[in-house]
C-alpha cells in the first residue's frame, strides 16, 4: 500500500472540492472494498477523502411516497429501517444476504454501488486483466470462470458485479443522485453502469470526481410482495453465484405488474426487462415464468464452465415467482 | 449420554469434563500468540513470492526499494545468509522450500524469492509490493489427472503397493462389481492464525517465538538449517491458533532468523493469508479408482484401491490414501497402490487425516454404491465384511469396536426407519436423504520425554514439549498428570510449548496427547516412588524425568486404530443446486476419553471439516499462469456458522488390554468418512452419485435431477 | 495544505484515550496490535474475510482490518480487552468458557465481540437473511439457532467449534434477554 494523504470532509461541497479533479484521489466510505483493494495493490490512491461523517446518513420518505436513501447510510441501517422493510422487503433481504454483520455495519449505500468485481484475476496483480490494466487481456475467458458473466459480457471482460443490494435497486427503478463541482446530477440505476464493451475499466457513468449523495426509490406498490433469493457456495458470507430480486402483483391469476433483476450474471445488476414484458398481462403460471426466463436468457452466452448459470437463473425465476404467486393466491 | 472406559481412579479427573486451563486467557484476549510477543526495536519482514510457475530469478532490483522509507534490508538468493537444507530430520528430509533464498530456481508459483525488512509493517508491505523481480520463465505443467503421463509409484515400493490374491480373477468371478473413479481437489489447512515467528539473538542463542505443532521439532530443524548446536536454538509456542498439519518449519521462521542474523535485532515475519496458499503445504488433489467385487450377498471377493496425488518437482509427498482400505476391508484379492505425479506446484504436506480423509471418501462412497447394487443396507454390508485380522498385515487387532459404533450410531440416528430408495423424500424445495460411512485412523505413539517436579509448596509442575494447537492438550495433560499423581488438577501446572523441555512428539498424526500422556504418566510414577521414600522436598523441588522410547518399542505389534461410524442427513435443492447438511452424528471408538468437553470439540470439529470437504473446499489454479485464482478466504470456502447444523458426537468403550495408556488421538478421526457420509446422503436424496468433491451447486445442476452422471 | 502521509490521532479504546502518530496506511487492527499492545484483537486474513479482528465501533461490530486507524478517530472502540468487568467475565465470555466455544482460541475474541453485537442487534429488532418475514409488522424474530448461525456467519472458525459457539451465544442471549434462545427449528 502506497502512502497517501487523508482528509475528512465536513460537507458535500467540501468533499467534492477536496477530491477535485485528482485522478489519484478516492472517496472513502466504509472502506470495506477500497481498503482491501489498496492492500492488494489494485487501488493506489494518493489521497483519501473520508465522507463517512457527511450528513448523508438519513432515509426519508419522499413527497410521492418513495424513499430517499442517503449515500452514507450503512447497509445495516438500510436493512433495519422500518420503511425499507415495509415498502421494499426485497431490498432489505438483498442487503441482509450480502457480506456479514460486521461488513454491513461499515459498508455504505454509495460504496456498495461502486464496489469492484471479485474476479480472482482482477485482484491478482500478476494476472492479465483488462479491467485493472486495460489492454493486458482477460485471463478468465480461457481460465477459471465458473462464477463469471453469461449476460452482457464481452471478450474483453466477463467479470460479474458482486452487489446484492444493487440487484434489488435495479428491480426497484432506483435513481442515483450525485454531486460534482459543476453541480448535482442524477442517473437511473440502469444507466449508472456502463456496458462492458472494450472498456471494462470504465464501470459507471458518474462524471469524474462525482460523489454519490443518495439513492431514490420511486413508490412501488408491487414491491409489497417481493423477494430476494441468493445462491452461493456456502450458506452465508459468500458472494452470489446466482440471485434474483423479484416483485409480483397478481390479480385473478394474471400478472398485473412484475419486477425482475438478476445478480451474478453480468457486469452490473441485470434488470430482466424482456422477462417482465413477457409476463405482464399474462398468466401467473410456472410455464409462463419459465418462458419469460427463457426470453431474457435467450441472449445468454455461456463460457465452458458457467453454463449452469443459465439453468440456475431460469430455475430461480420459476421458483421465486411461483412462491410469490402462491402467496398472493392465499 | 456417554460411556467412558478405563480403570476407576481415586481422583478421577480423567473422564470428567473440565474447562480449558487457558480458557480465561482465550476469552479475554490475554493469550498471546507468536506474532504478539512485544519486543523493543522490532523490525518487520514481508516475504515476496514468485509470480511465475517455473523458471529462474534473473534479477532482484533491491536498490530502489532500499531507498524507500524505513527499509532495512532485502534478502534474496544473491544476498541471504547460507543455510543447509540437505539434512534428515525426525520426520525425514525437509521440503526444500525451507532452504530459503539458496538458489535462483523457481519451481512453482508462490515460491519465496525475497524478504523485505522494514521498521514498520506498512513500510515492509509497500516495499515488498514495489520490489521488482525479473524472471526467466520456462513452460510449466500443473495439470493433475488420473494416470496422466509421468505417473509413477514412489519408493519404498513395498509400502506404496500391496497385493494379495488375483484381483482381476476375483472381479471376474464377482456377482456384483463396482468400478468407480473419485476425485478430491486441492485443499488448504488455513488455521485462523497465520504462520508467524518473532526471532532474535539473545546471549548467543537464537530465540524464536513461533506458531507451530512442535517447538522442539522446529528448534532442531532450525539448528540443522543454520548449522547451530541444537542447544543454541530455543523455540517457544505457548498458544497456537490452529495447525492441522501445516505448522512445522516453514519459510517464515527461516526468513525471520536470517533477518535477525543480518540486522542484529528482533525480526517478525507473518505470512499473509494469500501467501499461505503456497508456502505452508496443502492437501494435494487426489484421484482414485476403487474396484469392488462381491457375491450377491455383499461379501467382498475383490478390493482394489489405486490412489494418486500430485507432488512438486523438488520433493516427494505421498497422500497415502490407500491406508484406509488396508485396515478396513478384507477380500480374497486385495490390491492397493499409492501413486504420484510431479508437477510445477508447491509440495503438499500432511493435512488433517492425511490419506484417510480422501481415501475414506473414495472407499466409503464405493461401499455405498456396492450396497445399492447388492440391494442391502450399507451398515449390513459393512457388518458382513468385518475382518478378523489386519487385511494386509495379518496382525491381530488391538481392539476393533467399529460395529459397536455403527450399532450405537444407527440407534441414535434412527437409521432403522430409513427407506433405502433414493430421490423419494421431498420437503418444499428440498430433497432429503441420509447416508453413512465408516471411519478409522491409526492410533500411534512416539517416544517422548517429560519432567514432573514435586514443588516444595505441595504443587506439581509438569514440563513437556507438547503443543496445544486447540486440541485441549494442555488441559488433558493436566488431568492425566493429576490422576497419575493422585492429586487434584488444581495442584498441577503443566508447562508446554518450549523446546528447552526436551524431545517430545509433535501435535500431529493423532499421536500427541497419547505420546505425551505416556511420558507424563511414566515420570509421575517415578516421582511417586521417590516421594514414597519420604523425606523433605528441597526448595528447587524434586524432579523425575521420563523417556518412553523403550516402553513404546516394547508394545506388541498389532493393528492399533480408532474407529467411527458417521451419519449425515442432507437436503438438496435440485433447482438451485444447493446442498445443506441438516444434522450429523458420529460415534467413535477412540480409547479412553480424557476430557469429554474438549473431546467432543475434536470429534465435531473433524466432522465439520467433513462438511467443508464435501461441499466447499477447492483451491483452483489457473492453467496459463500456474498460480491460484482467488487465493483468499472469500475465494476458498470452508464452512461458516450457517453451514453447520446440529452435530452430535458420542463414543463407545474401546479398551486395549496391553496398552498402558489407553488413550488414542482424536484430532483426525472426525473427518474420516464424514465427506463420504454426506455424499452418500446426497445420492440418497437425489439418486445422483457425486464422485468429485466438492459437491458445489454448479456440479449438482450439471448432474441434473434425473440420476444422470455429473460432469 | 501539503499532503501528509501521517497524522497524530487520539483513539478512544475501552474508555481510555490513546494519542499516537499513525501512518495513514495503518489499520485500526494494526494500531491495536502493533502500536498499543492490545493484541487480543486477531489478524486472521487482513481482508475482511474471516471476522477474527472484530471489534465494536460506536457499539457496532466491525472488522478492524478494513478500518483505517486515522478514520477511527473520534469513535468509541471496544476490543476484547474491554469486554469483561474487571476480573468478572462478561456472560458471553463465561458462556464461551463454560461450553468450550472455541478450540485454538484465535477466532475467539472476534466471535465474542460479534456475539455481543448479535444480541444487541436482535434486541433492536434487526432482521437477518434467514428471517422469514422482514416486514416490521412481523415483529422481532425469535433468536433461534438458525438465526444465531446466520448472524454469526461473518466469524469463521477453522477448528470447527461452531456447535458450541452457537450454544454459548444462545446461553448468553437467554441471560441477557430472558426467555429462550438457540432453539432448533422443528425437524
Amino acid at each position: 500500500m502506497r502512502e497517501f494523504d487523508y482528509r475528512r470532509a465536513a460537507d458535500v461541497p467540501g468533499a467534492v472540492a477536496l477530491l477535485g479533479a485528482d485522478p489519484e484521489a478516492r472517496y472513502l466510505g466504509g472502506g470495506t472494498n477500497l481498503v482491501d483493494l489498496m492492500k492488494s495493490g489494485v487501488e493506489r490512491p494518493a489521497l483519501l477523502v473520508d465522507v463517512r461523517e457527511l450528513p448523508l446518513d438519513r432515509i426519508e420518505v419522499t413527497a410521492d411516497g418513495g424513499l430517499r436513501i442517503g449515500a452514507t447510510v450503512t447497509n445495516s441501517d438500510l436493512a433495519a429501517h422500518p420503511e425499507v422493510r415495509r415498502r421494499y422487503p426485497v431490498l432489505a433481504q438483498a442487503v441482509l444476504a450480502g457480506a456479514s454483520g460486521q461488513l454491513r455495519n461499515m459498508a455504505t449505500v454509495g460504496g456498495n454501488l461502486l464496489q469492484r468485481t471479485r474476479c480472482g484475476y482482477f485482484t491478482d496483480l500478476a494476472a492479465p486483466c483488462n479491467k485493472r490494466a486495460p489492454g493486458s487481456g482477460c485471463a478468465a475467458v480461457e481460465g477459471e470462470h465458473h462464477n463469471h458473466a453469461i449476460l452482457g459480457a464481452s471478450a474483453h471482460c466477463v467479470a460479474v458485479h458482486p452487489s446484492d443490494m444493487g440487484v434489488a435497486l435495479a428491480a426497484l427503478d432506483a435513481v442515483v443522485s450525485y454531486e460534482t463541482a459543476d453541480g448535482p446530477g442524477e442517473l437511473p440505476l440502469e444507466d449508472f453502469y456502463l456496458p462492458v464493451g472494450d472498456t471494462p475499466e470504465r464501470e459507471t457513468a458518474l462524471p469524474p470526481g462525482a460523489l454519490i449523495t443518495a439513492v431514490t426509490l420511486p413508490p412501488a406498490p408491487v414491491a409489497a410482495r417481493s423477494r430476494y433469493r441468493k445462491v452461493r457456495e456456502r450458506a452465508s458470507y459468500a458472494f452470489a453465484i446466482g440471485s434474483i430480486a423479484a416483485a409480483l402483483d397478481v390479480r385473478d391469476g394474471a400478472v398485473r405488474e412484475v419486477r425482475l433483476a438478476f445478480g451474478a450474471v453480468a457486469s452490473r445488476p441485470w434488470r430482466a426487462r424482456a422477462a417482465e414484458r413477457a409476463l405482464t398481462g399474462g398468466p401467473a403460471s410456472a410455464d409462463a415464468f419459465a418462458a419469460a426466463a427463457d426470453a431474457e436468457l435467450a441472449a445468454a452466452q455461456a463460457l465452458p464452465h458457467n453454463g449452469y448459470k443459465v439453468t440456475l437463473t431460469r430455475n430461480l425465476v420459476v421458483a421465486v415467482l411461483t412462491e410469490l404467486a402462491e402467496e398472493a393466491a392465499r | 449420554m456417554t460411556t467412558t472406559t478405563g480403570p476407576a481412579r481415586a481422583i478421577g479427573a480423567v473422564g470428567t469434563a473440565h474447562t480449558r486451563i487457558e480458557g480465561r486467557d482465550k476469552v479475554t484476549g490475554a493469550a498471546r500468540y507468536a506474532g504478539e510477543i512485544p519486543f523493543a526495536d522490532l523490525a518487520h519482514g514481508w516475504l515476496v513470492v514468485s509470480t511465475v510457475a517455473r523458471g529462474r530469478v534473473v534479477a532482484v532490483e533491491s536498490e530502489p526499494v532500499l531507498a524507500l522509507p524505513g527499509v532495512l534490508t532485502v534478502l534474496h538468493h544473491g544476498s541471504a545468509p547460507r543455510v543447509d537444507a540437505d539434512y534428515v530430520g525426525v520426520l525425514g528430509r525437509p521440503d526444500p522450500i525451507v532452504g530459503l533464498f539458496q538458489s535462483d530456481r523457481v519451481p512453482c508459483a508462490g515460491w519465496p524469492v525475497a524478504l523485505v525488512v522494514a521498521e514498520t509493517s506498512e513500510q515492509a508491505r509497500e516495499a515488498a509490493e514495489a520490489l521488482v523481480v525479473r524472471y526467466e520463465t520456462e513452460p510449466h505443467d500443473i495439470d493433475f489427472a488420473a494416470e496422466r503421463s509421468g505417473t509413477y509409484t514412489p519408493e519404498p515400493r513395498e509400502t506404496m503397493e500391496t497385493d494379495k490374491g488375483d484381483l482381476e480373477r476375483e472381479l471376474a468371478a464377482s456377482a456384483v462389481v463396482v468400478d468407480a473413479r473419485y476425485t478430491t481437489p486441492e485443499e488448504h489447512h488455513h488455521p485462523m492464525e497465520p504462520h508467524a515467528a518473532t526471532v532474535r539473538w539473545d546471549g548467543g542463542r537464537l530465540e524464536v517465538y513461533d506458531s507451530n505443532q512442535g517447538s522442539k521439532w522446529v528448534a532442531d530443524e532450525l539448528a540443522k538449517l543454520f548449522s547451530l548446536d541444537p542447544g543454541s536454538v530455543r523455540v517457544r509456542s505457548e498458544h497456537i491458533g490452529g495447525g492441522f498439519g501445516s505448522k512445522g518449519v516453514r519459510p517464515h521462521q527461516v526468513a525471520a532468523a536470517m533477518a535477525a542474523t543480518v540486522l542484529h535485532r528482533p525480526v517478525r515475519v507473518v505470512l499473509t493469508r494469500r501467501q499461505m496458499f503456497s508456502l505452508i503445504g496443502y492437501r494435494s488433489p487426489t484421484a482414485h479408482r476403487v474396484r469392488l467385487g462381491a457375491d450377491a450377498d455383499g461379501r467382498l471377493r475383490a478390493f482394489g484401491h489405486e490412489a494418486q496425488n500430485a507432488t512438486s518437482t523438488v520433493h516427494e509427498f505421498v497422500e497415502a490414501s490407500t491406508g484406509f482400505g488396508r485396515v478396513m476391508y478384507d477380500a480374497d484379492a486385495h490390491r492397493t497402490a499409492n501413486r504420484l505425479v510431479r508437477l510445477d506446484v508447491p509440495t503438499p504436506t500432511w493435512m488433517r487425516a492425511p490419506g484417510e480423509a480422501p481415501g475414506s471418501f473414495a472407499v466409503e462412497s464405493a461401499l455405498d454404491e456396492l450396497a445399492e447394487r447388492c440391494g442391502i443396507d450399507p451398515i449390513a454390508l459393512r457388518v458382513r465384511n468385518e475382518p478378523t485380522a489386519g487385511p494386509v498385515s495379518g496382525l491381530p487387532f488391538a481392539g476393533r469396536a467399529l460395529l459397536s459404533c455403527f450399532e450405537e450410531g444407527a440407534r441414535r440416528f434412527g437409521w432403522a426407519e430409513r427407506d433405502p430408495r433414493p430421490g423419494v423424500r421431498r420437503e418444499g424445495r428440498w430433497l432429503l436423504g441420509t447416508g453413512t460411512a465408516a471411519a478409522t485412523f491409526p492410533a500411534g505413539a512416539r517416544p517422548s520425554t517429560a519432567a514432573v517436579t514435586a514443588e516444595a509448596d505441595g504443587t506439581f509442575t509438569v514440563r513437556i514439549t507438547a503443543a496445544d494447537i486447540g486440541t485441549g492438550a494442555r488441559t488433558a495433560l493436566t488431568l492425566i498428570a493429576a490422576d497419575a499423581l493422585e492429586v487434584e488438577p488444581g495442584r498441577v501446572r503443566v508447562r508446554i510449548g518450549d523446546s528447552d523441555f526436551g524431545p517430545a512428539m509433535i501435535a500431529g498424526g493423532s499421536t500427541g496427547t497419547r505420546s505425551w500422556a505416556w511420558a507424563i504418566m511414566a515420570a509421575a510414577a517415578g516421582l511417586r516412588e521417590q516421594l514414597a521414600l519420604g523425606g523433605d522436598i528441597p526448595p528447587e523441588g524434586l524432579t523425575v524425568r521420563s523417556d518412553t522410547s523403550a516402553a513404546i518399542a516394547a508394545l506388541p505389534e498389532k493393528e492399533r486404530h480408532s474407529y467411527g461410524a458417521q451419519f449425515a442427513e442432507v437436503a438438496v435443492d435440485p433447482a438451485s443446486g444447493e446442498v445443506r447438511v441438516r444434522r450429523m452424528l458420529g460415534v467413535f471408538a477412540a480409547g479412553r476419553i480424557v476430557n469429554p468437553l474438549t473431546a467432543r470439540g475434536q470429534f465435531v470439529g473433524g466432522m465439520i471439516w467433513g462438511i467443508s470437504m464435501a461441499l466447499h473446499e477447492e483451491a483452483v489454479r489457473d492453467r496459463a499462469s500456474g498460480a491460484h485464482v482467488g487465493p483468499d478466504l472469500a475465494g476458498y470456502h470452508f464452512a461458516a456458522h450457517a453451514d453447520v447444523p446440529p452435530i452430535e458426537a458420542h463414543w463407545v468403550d474401546d479398551p486395549d488390554v496391553d496398552d498402558p495408556v489407553g488413550i488414542k488421538g482424536i484430532g483426525e478421526i472426525g473427518i474420516v468418512g464424514a465427506a463420504a457420509a454426506i455424499a452418500n446422503a446426497v445420492w440418497h436424496a437425489t439418486g445422483v452419485r457425486h464422485r468429485d468433491l466438492p459437491i458445489r451447486p454448479d456440479r449438482v445442476l450439471r448432474a441434473g435431477p434425473d440420476g444422470s452422471r455429473g460432469a | 495544505m501539503t499532503p501528509s502521509a501521517s497524522s497524530a490521532i487520539t483513539l478512544n479504546i475501552n474508555g481510555e484515550k490513546y494519542t499516537l502518530p499513525v501512518d495513514h496506511r495503518t489499520t485500526l487492527l494494526d494500531a491495536l496490535r502493533e502500536r498499543l499492545d492490545l493484541t487480543g484483537t486477531k489478524k486472521g486474513c487482513d481482508q475482511g474475510q474471516c471476522g477474527a479482528c472484530t471489534v465494536l465501533i460506536d457499539g457496532r461490530r466491525a472488522v478492524s482490518c478494513l478500518q483505517l486507524a486515522v478514520a477511527a478517530e473520534g469513535r468509541e472502540i471496544t476490543t476484547i480487552e474491554g469486554v469483561a468487568d474487571g476480573d468478572r467475565l462478561h456472560p458471553v465470555q463465561q458462556a464461551f468458557l463454560d461450553l468450550d466455544g472455541y478450540q485454538c482460541g484465535y477466532c475467539t475474541p472476534g466471535q465474542i465481540c460479534s456475539a455481543l453485537a448479535v444480541i444487541e442487534e436482535h434486541a433492536a429488532g434487526w432482521p437477518s437473511a434467514v428471517t422469514t418475514d422482514v416486514r416490521p409488522e412481523a415483529g422481532v424474530p425469535e433468536l433461534t439457532a438458525e438465526e444465531i448461525r446466520e448472524r454469526m456467519s461473518g466469524n469463521l472458525c477453522r477448528c470447527g467449534a461452531y456447535v458450541s459457539i452457537v450454544e454459548a451465544v444462545a446461553r448468553a442471549a437467554e441471560a441477557a434477554q430472558g426467555g429462550s434462545a438457540g432453539t432448533e427449528a422443528a425437524a
